[in-house]
């Protein structure tokens, strides 16, 4: 919806400009096109492209991280094989899998409250209140603050013996005794949540607030006149309206979420528990030097997230802004 | 009832505000704290000792890691703002074949996870010779910031009306005079916008910087903080965690809020990355 009619205009003028010109101009203006575009096409192909094939191809192999020039292909035997009746490879590893639920269990949980919080926040920001402006800079604070930052600032509120959540909660009587939140497996991730919530709610929020601000007043007005109810106008207008900019949001929240790396790294320090599928893959990779196993994991990884992508622009609901030509 | 929804309504505005500010203003009075106050719990600022921010620089070679972060990152906007706007231009104002299936192919790297190509820029990084060097994580940084700079100054250079470069054509100018004397110009508060983006993405990166550097010196800010230590093993470090982080995140702060209606503007505008 943001970027729709942007889209759709460009299209539109783009036709005026390829018929009311000569044809020469036409053509020299494409090669010039081309030669603008080459830079960008040779960059981007070498370092995700290139990398990319790579990385499935080393699946396919025995690499490891000391020498990557000596490997032999192995076919499918890092995903799956079988010697003497017994199975291998990463398909039925359970640390695997292990990951792949933490990662879906932190995006669904992560995304969901992030959804709600800021749907929350980007209301109140859309009333007009004095201070608005001060408000919108204060939520924008948790976004700008590097992600490793963040996790390491939340390790420090969280410290089992020291920290101050643990001092509070113990101070209004919520838990008997301190909580070993990052250590515990079952309360780390719920951490990981929580400092995820904290950073980036304000980015679903602003999404949410530029859609908010583009719906039609009258609407509003008419409902006041007819004396509807806030909570049912918020129901049956507000949010049929914001539907498509809150889709495009909660993807674009989803997929990120879905290679979280850096949070689960440092705020549950590499355990094996709580690793999320990128901290699985590069463990593999680099802390046990496995490039075939750890390839494999991110080749999953990729199919994962690319399966993710077809699905939600298959479902038609959401145009990532395709050129209408 | 009027009031109780007003009361309502400015305790959720304070509540947001604490839940937001409060991590941070506890790093920062943490930072203020050594030894063994560190082990009670503090909520108003009661000492104002610098001597965090000292041991910070003199444990680990900080000074040499904010460098490296500022090189890094200042070497990646300039060379996406470089590459994004003359391809932005062609995306942009030019009908060519192919164009939506290339901005597609685009649009899907900016949402490639990193770890996927993890294993393939390791190779490549290493047979450049590159690795444990900043043109090595300049280089893997590109592959997170071009992308998405190319399509949100593609959907800026859409929305700038045709008349504009008609003219400058009528008069015989060729495509990259248009482009350098007409369009760059127009495009300097978008290209401001991106390239916020561009560098507080690659300010803020870890994976990469984490693997593909080996030795203190060459370390960004992300690996450096994460991977801090105390002097002694029986030491907390948290007290000098806690001034480097606020050191770093300072600027970052101060910048945001500063281009805070730009880079409102940058994320809703196309191609949204957190």
């Amino acid at each position: 919806m943001i970027m729709s009619s942007a889209v759709a205009q460009a299209g539109v003028s783009a036709q005026h400009q390829a018929r009311g010109r000569s044809s020469s101009l036409t053509r020299s203006r494409v090669r010039a096109a081309w030669l603008f575009i080459a830079p960008s096409l040779i960059v981007v192909t070498l370092i995700a492209g290139w990398p990319l094939a790579r990385t499935i191809w080393f699946s396919f192999t025995d690499a490891s991280l000391n020498d990557l020039s000596d490997y032999k292909f192995i076919g499918l035997e890092n995903y799956l094989a079988n010697y003497d009746g017994e199975w291998f490879g990463i398909l039925i590893e359970p640390d695997w899998w292990h990951s792949v639920w933490n990662t879906l269990w932190f995006t669904v949980v992560s995304v969901s409250l992030e959804t709600v919080l800021g749907i929350v926040v980007a209301l109140i920001l859309n009333a007009a209140f004095p201070g608005r402006g001060l408000m919108r800079a204060v939520i924008l604070i948790p976004w700008a603050i590097p992600t490793i930052v963040s996790a390491k600032m939340w390790s420090w509120m969280l410290h089992d013996q020291f920290g101050v959540i643990n001092d509070l909660l113990l101070r209004l009587g919520l838990i008997a005794a301190p909580v070993t939140w990052t250590a515990n497996a079952d309360t780390a991730l719920w951490a990981a949540v929580m400092v995820d919530v904290w950073k980036h709610t304000s980015f679903m929020a602003l999404l949410i607030l530029a859609a908010l601000q583009m719906l039609p007043q009258d609407i509003y007005e008419a409902a006041k006149v007819d004396g509807v109810s806030p909570v049912r106008v918020f129901f049956r207008v507000t949010l049929p309206l914001i539907k498509p900019a809150l889709l495009v949001a909660v993807i674009f929240r989803s997929l990120d979420a879905l290679r979280v790396f850096d949070l689960i790294y440092v705020l549950t320090s590499n355990s094996k528990d709580t690793a999320s599928m990128s901290v699985y893959a590069r463990q593999q990779l680099v802390d046990f030097q496995e490039v075939g196993l750890g390839s494999a994991a991110s080749t999953l990884i990729f199919l994962i997230i690319a399966l993710v992508v077809v699905i939600t622009l298959a479902a038609g609901r959401v145009r990532l802004g395709e050129d209408p030509r | 009832m009027k009031l109780l929804a007003r009361t309502g309504f400015w305790l959720l505005v304070i509540v947001i505000a604490f839940f937001a500010l409060f991590p941070f203003y506890y790093a920062i009075i943490s930072s203020f704290r050594t030894g063994s106050a560190l082990f009670s719990v503090a909520y108003w600022p009661e000492t104002f000792d610098l001597s965090n921010y000292f041991a910070v620089f003199e444990r680990q070679p900080f000074g040499r890691n904010i460098l490296n972060s500022i090189i890094v990152s200042g070497s990646v906007v300039v060379l996406s703002l470089a590459l994004g706007i003359t391809a932005a231009y062609a995306f942009g104002r030019i009908a060519f074949r192919g164009r939506s299936l290339m901005l597609m192919t685009i649009l899907a790297v900016s949402m490639f996870p990193q770890v996927a190509v993890l294993a393939g820029m390791f190779e490549l990084i290493r047979s450049f010779g590159l690795y444990n060097t900043l043109p090595g994580l300049i280089l893997a940084n590109l592959m997170l910031t071009l992308p998405f700079t190319i399509w949100v100054l593609t959907t800026f250079m859409r929305e700038l009306p045709k008349e504009i470069e008609e003219a400058a054509f009528v008069d015989g100018a060729t495509p990259w005079i248009v482009v350098r004397r007409v369009f760059l110009p127009l495009m300097a508060p978008a290209a401001v916008t991106t390239g916020l983006l561009a560098f507080i993405v690659s300010w803020n990166e870890f994976l990469f910087a984490l693997t593909f550097t080996l030795t203190n010196e060459r370390r960004t800010v992300p690996p450096a903080i994460a991977l801090m230590s105390g002097s002694t093993a029986y030491e907390l470090p948290w007290g000098t965690i806690m001034a480097g982080s606020v050191i770093v995140t300072i600027p970052i702060i101060v910048l945001v809020l500063v281009f805070q209606r730009k880079i409102v503007a940058g994320l809703t505008a196309g191609a949204v990355k957190g």
